[in-house]
């Protein structure tokens, strides 16, 4: 197979031959997965554990457009339920249904990153944003009428995506420019700068600057740097996860539009101080619209001799660009790691951390498109500089990506320690009754909590900002979460896998009046088990929106709740519960039936 | 004053009530200190009056053991789920796993009764004397059905296990199993 062989038969780029199989042949059925299979040596299972681990793979024939319809909460309130209904009824289609004839597939899938212009799909790799009933019947007859994505007819974006490599739809809403990141960068000033020092002195900048990675987990970034140099190895490794998949989190998305070249200025950067020599950036499958781009950025940079074999400063640091297939995990960074080698995206054991062995067993650091950026910016200007910005533990400024229930959805600039009303404020969300701050991940805030700061100290976010109004049903989002949280769950550790389950039974319980106050007992105590006992980043976070929620909104949680007095089970219906039997018995029951009378 | 205890095996197979059984010569201190209403080890039928804890093997598979669930909570302060069966559903509970199926009681008396290739059934009918009480649709844990007080785990909880638990319901002390006898493998 040519596929396999343009990938060198390795099996640990299975990842890229799947997508490619995948793209010709529409998928990956049992005789292809042999046919992988024996010729990258490996087994049948591993391919077809791939197939049904990403959700871009599938093992029945997809149509030749798949429509992917984004089901995040956010497009949700912006009328995903309309959008969908016009879809279905021109395709004539159900939703996870492909046509006949094979030519369109229509499916929901989880945030895509839009949410500042939802509702959103993605027409195979084009993204479509700001759908409207009539924009997406004009949408769908055009599909209809024979015209490929890419030849229909769609409003411009702004900004860097009217570039013909990227000529997308895609807005910005860059509403707020701050000097960091979205404010004038010189081209490669910190790169020069770097290269005129020794490595160690690079990473003690950015230690000093108390740069902290900006995905969400906020680890000190120099320290990361500093632990990878001081593993000894051959080979070290440096990873840019630009997987952003967490619900309303859409800023990196912006970044790799119009600061590209600063966010690979930064990885190079990272590369000279803990001496790398490979480097991958890991874009997400929805954000594949943005890959010619990238590839293009790459290659003058290779032209310009900072990357590849021309950088010889660089150790022949050069960047591959690997695309993801649809998980959400793999913004884990071990999991990460794992997808980057052909397997399934599933985290792994640590220690050892990534730092001492990550991509192939190599020390790798792992690092957000906006902390690379950071970290650039930094070296140009120094770490005073950064920290005249932000908060004591948070310094610098945050690239905040506000959607929901507001009047100017998109991307601020702010420095840590805003407050979240000086952020309503700014985007115009008057009547916010609740943010959610830090993606489905993250926690749910009342109005009293508003003066709360982002920043370290005490809201920590990797930029999601959701805002609802006091229309929205505050329980319909926990559960919407939770059953994102399902959906993503790699399946591998029981509390997740099982416990995201039984957290939203109880919540769906709860939305029907069937639960009585002791059940708000039973949610904490199980969201703190699976918080304790997950194995990764996912089941320690996903509780939070139960358990915030319960916190923060007990009003909410209380008017559905009844006291039970006889200790029977509200859900439990005897009833329902016999009709089958009655049905299949064809006679009535002796206990429940009153009027029964032995017929 | 003699704390009173009623028991009973729902969709459960005995195992526990033997297992009670199990405390052997302690079973004469349990006389000392409680009474026994409605249970399979005195054949009390019915309940004679409130009792102070309620010990319920296996969990619901038909109406009837419904109805005496019911009666049950309706009489015990304390509603003990005892075993696997009572807490988790236990071996009745695989049933559920054909729940996805288009008919899934349907299917599930015909596999028992027709179609199974270890079946002798000459008359090739389903059980269905107006006298059998119906099924419900799955198996329900105790807990689905009513509120639960403590749940015993083990199939069947170990002697041990049923007399730390008694011992400690009768005394009247809020306690924890020793992890030596919820410790299976």
């Amino acid at each position: 197979m040519a596929i396999c062989e343009r990938f060198g038969n390795d099996r640990t780029r299975l990842l890229d031959i799947l997508l490619e199989v995948q793209a010709q042949f529409r998928f990956v059925g049992p005789s292809l997965m042999e046919c992988i299979a024996r010729q990258i040596s490996t087994y049948r299972v591993e391919v077809e554990g791939m197939v049904s681990f990403y959700a871009f793979f599938s093992d029945t024939p997809r149509g030749q457009v798949v429509i992917r319809l984004c089901d995040d909460i956010i497009d949700r309130h912006a009328g995903t339920g309309e959008i969908a209904r016009v879809f279905s009824r021109i395709l004539g289609i159900g939703f996870g249904d492909t046509s006949p004839d094979g030519h369109f597939t229509l499916e929901y899938t989880p945030c895509i990153g839009m949410s500042d212009q939802a509702p959103a799909a993605l027409l195979n790799e084009r993204v479509v944003t700001c759908l409207t009933p009539e924009r997406a019947e004009e949408i769908a007859l055009g599909l209809m009428g024979g015209l490929n994505p890419g030849e229909l007819e769609l409003p411009e974006g702004d900004g860097n995506n009217l570039n013909p490599l990227i000529g997308s739809t895609v807005r910005n809403n860059i509403r707020l420019r701050g000097e960091v990141l979205l404010g004038e960068v010189p081209a490669d000033a910190g790169l020069r700068k770097t290269l005129r020092r020794p490595p160690d002195q690079v990473m003690e900048d950015v230690e000093r600057a108390g740069l902290l990675g900006l995905g969400g987990a906020g680890f000190p970034t120099g320290h990361k740097w500093r632990m990878a140099a001081d593993t000894p190895a051959e080979r070290r490794i440096v990873i840019c996860n630009a997987d952003e998949g967490e619900p309303g989190t859409f800023k990196d998305r912006v970044l790799l539009t119009e600061r590209a070249d600063l966010m690979i200025e930064g990885m190079t950067i990272a590369a000279y101080a803990i001496k790398a020599d490979g480097g991958i950036i890991y874009l997400r499958g929805e954000y594949a619209y943005l890959r010619n781009y990238l590839e293009a950025v790459l290659q003058r940079r290779r032209d310009q001799g900072l990357l590849g074999a021309g950088a010889d400063r660089l150790g022949g640091f050069d960047i591959r660009i690997q695309m993801g297939a649809g998980a959400y995990i793999c913004g884990e960074e071990s999991a990460l790691i794992s997808s980057c080698e052909g397997l399934r995206g599933e985290p792994k054991n640590r220690p050892p951390y990534p730092v001492e062995s990550g991509y192939l067993g190599y020390p790798t650091i792992v690092g957000n498109v906006e902390t690379f950026c950071c970290a650039a910016r930094i070296l140009d200007r120094g770490a005073a500089w950064f920290r005249s910005w932000g908060t004591k533990a948070s310094p610098g400024t945050k690239l905040l990506s506000v959607s929901g229930d507001c009047e100017r959805p998109g991307v601020y600039e702010l420095p840590f320690g805003v407050s979240v009303r000086e952020l309503l404020d700014l985007a115009g969300a008057p009547d916010a009754a609740a943010v959610q701050v830090g993606g489905a991940s993250g926690q749910m805030i009342n109005m009293s909590q508003f003066d709360r700061r982002i920043c370290q100290e005490d809201l920590p976010t990797g930029g999601s900002v959701m805002v609802f109004s006091a229309r929205r049903n505050i329980l319909e989002i926990v559960e919407y979460f939770l059953d994102f949280f399902i959906e993503e769950s790699c399946g591998y550790c029981t509390p997740c896998r099982v416990g995201n389950v039984f957290l939203k039974q109880r919540i769906g319980k709860i939305r029907q009046g069937l639960c009585q106050p002791e059940d708000l007992d039973y949610l904490r105590e199980l969201g703190r088990t699976v918080a304790e006992t997950s194995r990764c980043g996912l089941g320690h976070t996903s509780p939070n929106p139960v358990l915030s929620s319960i916190a923060n909104f007990p009003l909410v949680y209380a008017a559905l709740l009844k006291e039970n007095r006889n200790g029977r089970e509200a859900s439990f219906n005897i009833q329902s519960a016999l009709e089958e039997s009655r049905h299949l018995a064809k006679r009535r029951s002796m206990i429940y039936d009153p009027t029964y009378d032995g017929d | 004053m003699k704390k009173r205890i009623a028991t009973v095996s729902l969709a459960g197979c005995f195992g526990c009530h033997m297992s009670l059984l199990d405390i052997d010569e302690r079973l004469l201190d349990l006389l000392e200190l409680v009474e026994f209403d409605r249970s399979p080890l005195n054949d009390l039928k019915r309940f004679t009056g409130p009792c102070d804890i309620g010990l319920v093997e296996g969990g619901c598979c038909n109406e009837e053991n419904v109805h005496t669930l019911h009666e049950f909570r309706a009489n015990c302060d304390i509603l003990v789920a005892v075993g696997q069966c009572a807490v988790m559903g236990g071996l009745p509970v695989m049933r559920n796993a054909i729940m996805h199926a288009e008919d899934p009681l349907r299917e599930c008396l015909e596999t028992a009764y027709l179609d199974s290739d270890y079946v002798l059934n000459p008359t090739n009918s389903i059980p269905n004397d107006p006298a059998l009480p119906l099924l419900l649709d799955k198996v329900y844990t105790l807990a689905d059905v009513v509120k639960v007080d403590y749940q015993i785990p083990g199939c069947p909880p170990s002697g041990e296990t049923l007399w730390h638990t008694l011992d400690a319901l009768i005394a009247g002390r809020q306690d924890r199993l020793p992890y030596e006898l919820i410790k299976y493998d």
